[in-house]
């Protein structure tokens, strides 16, 4: 651990500048401390004899070669106590809420990783209302997985709306790129539900330099590791755009003369990535870290480095998708995947949760099918044209992501929806789940 | 030899330049002393007097001018009874003895442990002789008999002085007193130490696979079936089911030691075998799953540099049991982080990259690495096996990466996983068409699997492949000419081949029964569905088509789902017959 030095020197001659960077002659600093240049931020990350280099998060416009460097002795920290409900940061955990500065221990962020062996494994659904979430791919606690979306979704409003419906003790808001508008809605729905003081946000918006969003994801999960580790809370984490954040770590890895790889990331994208991620954590204590990210697509392209790493790394994704046949925006039920479902559903919910949930997504496959072929050009069947009507209603009932009812709700409307279109054999359901559950047309 | 000191010069993320006095080998270890916490690093390359190292912890706080010292030796892996059963890091830490919630930096923690009492049983008699591998004695570690082996780094003959009589021994006693080709008294403990990136030797020969590795799951025993000491890779993009693939070979293989390698991928898929394998019972002997499993784990957020140690460790581990005349099964998953944590170390000594960023030796480490697995005879005449699998995570699920083709060189099975079955839900994922098991050309497989199940049997199994892309070439017909514009045959093709699908490729792993399904059930039901498929049923129209194969395929997957003879199993077989004679009449 870095000691911090009695008494700091300052430096005035910068040997080389680049845009991101700064290089001068200094010995005795350590790797990843924290120093001023010229007043602004920056982290040693590179030392070569006595040659250090600098990020500068701000960027390096106007450094002047004999700029003032003065050296910090340690890596970033935050500040953590409660004091942190229901406060507004930038990316170095500074206020600007206008509010205190907060007094609690100081942690260095970026910390260890969780013994493998000391994990439990998750086991508590986190139900959002939605249907193409709660009833297609269950979000579990301890588990970490992203929104896909293009950018012109309300990814973020659907974040915003998960949230604030789970049963989580603390949300804790990393905002990277986020844009000044997205910024203040989140600020008014965080308000509007009165929900403020179980929400902390670290925040870096788009007319901040875009380097310092290296920082936001370990400060806001420094803070739930408070949290989850020292309180034994649950806590949710929600890191909107993780592809900002990737593209500053390519200017970063770019500026260094790294050479890269895929899509001009830098080699260690995945690494870097389940660092954050695999932050997710269920203790054996009962806290919890649970992530939620967005990664806004290309075009829908996920073989782009980005989200290809990120479908490595989390447990899973949610697809947002326009319906065009209902005008709806849908949780896509064939793209989207919670690997983590099985360890709840059937268990934590009806005992005909897995069926209906297969059942249904296979039906509305048929009707994919019904469509292609209608687009063919070719005849459609009886059976075609109930898949298509029933695809309609399915889409707007269920996998839109405006409903918000309970799970048990969602199966029976699934009941009704099978009940009206098909007949109990093409549905396939087992017998004993027929009997019990089905519902003839009305 | 007087080890060798030095100082820290330079650091970039975790690469660190030592400036060295003395003499230090290329893949030496050494720690770099941070205030008293000592930190593991490696040699990867040296020039002049600076020596750069990949360090296996996080650097921060690191400064230039903190002391390093060498160990004279490489990375090791530390063998002896007690592996089993364990959970280690990729630097074989074992992580069931730290104590807290968050990993320590600079915290080692004993492999094996020093204090148990082992029930040691002699095997060799003063004046044998003996080599390097040669069984000493044995302990029971669980239900295993453990050999304890003269040490493999020991080179020539050896006699046998005395040999400890049977008793309770810890794993630092000296069990036996050799005397060397000089005359000189050598003592041998429990417990010997090998650098895990040297191939083990210690055997006679290292012949041809000859016979197969069963793993319970259809489409891999059946099509593609894995010899035993063979090699085979599964690459696939995310979702496809790559993990859930390798969990139920680890529950399901026929193997009686399996090491699983996590390297570099989620922690929660660990936490489901650290939870799950104490309590599942292994099929082949009704013993907790746990029993028969060591676990190398290096997760994607611990340090990048012990990912590359973490599958060469596991490696090392199977071969010391290999060496017992044990069958062991190595799973590692996924080669692709690895390949990346050496791409990382490439980059940061800005070596000359190959394609896309990754070190242009990739393929030639792959292929070294691959090498080491394979069935032996032992000096006693015994057999013992290493059979690896590992999964390959393609960028952007793109089977042309360097990881991908230079594992394709290097495996001789490939089971390609398609993210088009995957998307229809059609489980195992693993493409019948594009996968193969090059063990199905070699004659002497072809004879075991004749042998062993059926003396046509591989003939079945080739014609099931026809079947399957004629299948597939008759589909993409009647997607372009429409239902009724192909002939009725091509609608009995494409059945025939769903048949074989839903029947025999798909498999679910979550169903007691389906999961697992025995040789002979696959052969049972392999005749079967070949059976109807060669009936040439005459349909008068391609909906009757239709519905007569849903009809029995619904059927068969009844059959998936019941124990192999059971009373219910004879039922749905007694309902297809029925259904069979009525649809011909």
């Amino acid at each position: 651990m870095a000691t911090t030095n009695a008494y700091q020197k300052i430096y005035t001659q910068l040997e080389a500048i680049t845009k991101a960077t700064v290089t001068l002659k200094v010995n005795g600093v350590t790797n990843d401390e924290l120093a001023t240049v010229g007043g602004r931020a920056a982290q040693v990350v590179k030392i070569k004899g006595d040659s250090v280099t600098l990020q500068v998060f701000a960027g390096t416009e106007g450094i002047p070669t004999n700029a003032e460097v003065e050296f910090k002795g340690e890596p970033p920290t935050l500040n953590v106590s409660d004091e942190l409900a229901g406060r507004f940061f930038n990316a170095y955990g500074e206020p600007i809420d206008n509010g205190p500065a907060i007094e609690g221990e100081r942690r260095f962020i970026g910390g260890p990783s969780v013994n493998p062996f000391r994990r439990e494994q998750p086991s508590q659904l986190i139900p959002t209302g939605i249907a193409g979430i709660d009833l297609n791919n269950t979000l579990v606690s301890g588990q970490k997985i992203p929104f896909f979306a293009d950018p012109d979704q309300p990814y973020n409003q659907v974040m915003a709306q998960v949230a604030l419906r789970a049963d989580v003790d603390k949300i804790i808001l990393g905002g990277m790129g986020l844009s000044n508008d997205d910024y203040l809605y989140f600020k008014q729905e965080f308000e509007n539900a009165g929900a403020l003081n179980k929400i902390i946000s670290f925040v870096n918006t788009t007319d901040q330099p875009p380097v310092e969003r290296l920082l936001i994801p370990d400060m806001a999960l420094t803070a739930a590791e408070y949290f989850a580790v020292d309180k034994n809370e649950k806590v949710l984490v929600l890191l909107t755009d993780m592809t900002l954040y990737a593209d500053a770590l390519s200017i970063v890895s770019n500026r260094m003369d790294q050479i890269p790889s895929k899509d001009s990331m830098p080699g260690s994208l995945y690494s870097d990535l389940a660092k954050i991620y695999e932050k997710a954590v269920q203790l054996p204590t009962g806290g919890s870290i649970t992530i939620i990210a967005v990664t806004t697509l290309n075009d829908g392209d996920i073989t782009h480095a980005i989200p290809d790493n990120t479908g490595y790394i989390t447990e899973g994704q949610l697809f947002l998708r326009a319906d065009t046949d209902t005008g709806k925006v849908i949780v896509d039920p064939f793209r989207s995947l919670s690997r983590l479902k099985q360890l709840v559903i059937n268990k934590q919910t009806r005992e005909d949760h897995s069926q209906v949930m297969n059942t249904a997504v296979r039906l509305y496959a048929d009707a994919a099918n019904a469509k292609t072929k209608l687009e063919n050009g070719f005849d459609l069947s009886d059976y075609d044209l109930r898949c298509l009507d029933y695809a309609k209603e399915y889409s707007t009932r269920l996998l839109s992501i405006d409903v918000n009812i309970s799970i048990t709700e969602m199966l029976d409307t699934a009941w009704e929806l099978f009940g009206k279109h098909f007949t109990k054999a093409e549905t396939g359901l087992r017998d004993t789940l027929i009997e019990k559950y089905w519902k003839d047309k009305k | 030899m007087k080890k060798a000191t030095g100082i820290v010069t330079g650091i970039i993320s975790n690469l660190v330049t030592v400036h060295y006095d003395g003499h230090v080998a290329e893949n030496e270890i050494c720690f770099i002393d941070l205030g008293g916490v000592k930190l593991m690093a490696e040699v990867i390359k040296v020039t002049g007097k600076n020596a750069l190292v990949q360090v296996f912890e996080s650097t921060r706080g690191l400064r230039q001018g903190n002391s390093v010292e060498f160990e004279g030796h490489l990375l090791e892996a530390t063998l002896g009874p007690g592996l089993l059963s364990s959970s280690y890091d990729g630097l074989q830490n074992n992580l069931e003895t730290m104590e807290e919630v968050f990993l320590k930096r600079g915290e080692y923690t004993a492999p094996l442990d020093h204090s148990k009492i082992w029930k040691f049983k002699p095997l060799a008699k003063a004046g044998d002789i003996v080599y390097a591998a040669s069984w000493l004695g044995e302990v029971m570690e669980g239900w295993l008999s453990h050999k304890i082996m003269v040490p493999f780094s020991f080179k020539g003959e050896y006699k046998v002085k005395s040999v400890a009589a049977a008793g309770d021994y810890k794993i630092d006693d000296t069990i036996a007193t050799l005397i060397n080709e000089q005359g000189e008294d050598i003592s041998v403990t429990m417990v010997q130490k090998w650098p895990v990136k040297v191939a083990m030797t210690g055997y006679t020969s290292k012949p041809r696979p000859y016979r197969i590795m069963e793993t319970g799951v259809r489409v891999i025993d059946t099509l593609n079936p894995i010899a035993e000491g063979g090699t085979g890779f599964i690459p696939g993009p995310f979702g496809c089911g790559k993990t859930v693939l390798q969990h139920a070979i680890a529950r399901q293989g026929d193997a009686e030691v399996i090491v699983m390698a996590a390297c570099g991928e989620r922690a929660n898929e660990v936490v489901e075998i650290f939870k799950e394998f104490p309590e599942l019972i292994d099929p082949h002997t009704g013993r907790k799953l746990m029993e028969r499993t060591t676990i190398i784990c290096n997760t994607s957020n611990m340090p990048v540099a012990a990912r590359e140690a973490s599958v060469y460790t596991a490696m090392t581990i199977c071969e010391y049991y290999r060496a017992m005349g044990m069958k062991v099964l190595l799973l590692a998953d996924s080669t692709s982080r690895w390949a990346q944590a050496l791409r990382e170390m490439s980059n940061r000594m800005e070596e000359l990259p190959g394609a896309d960023a990754f070190p242009v030796d990739l393929s030639s480490i792959i292929s070294n690495f691959y090498s080491r697995a394979g069935i032996v005879t032992l000096r006693n005449g015994l057999t013992g096996s290493v059979t690896f699998i590992g999964t390959v995570s393609p960028a952007g699920g793109n089977l042309k990466e360097p990881v991908t083709e230079s594992t394709k060189k290097a495996a001789r099975c490939f089971y390609a996983l398609a993210q088009s079955r995957a998307d229809s839900k059609r489980y195992p994922a693993v493409d019948p068409l594009d996968s193969y098991s090059k063990y199905l050309e070699y004659p002497e497989i072809v004879n075991y699997l004749n042998d062993r199940i059926d003396n046509k049997w591989v003939e079945k199994v080739l014609q099931t492949k026809n079947l399957i892309r004629r299948g597939k070439e008759v589909s993409e017909q009647i997607n372009i000419l429409g239902d009724d514009g192909v002939p009725i045959n091509y609608h009995s093709a494409f059945w025939k081949s769903e048949l074989i699908d839903f029947v025999i490729l798909q498999q679910d792993a979550f169903d007691s029964v389906d999961c697992v399904t025995s040789m002979e059930r696959q052969e049972f039901m392999l005749t079967e569905v070949l059976n109807i498929c060669n009936m040439n049923i005459e349909f008068e129209d391609y909906e009757k088509c239709r519905t007569f194969y849903k009809d029995i395929i619904n059927l068969f997957k009844q059959m998936n789902y019941s124990e192999f003879k059971s009373e219910k199993f004879n039922n749905y077989y007694n309902q297809i017959h029925k259904y069979l004679s009525n649809g011909n009449n």
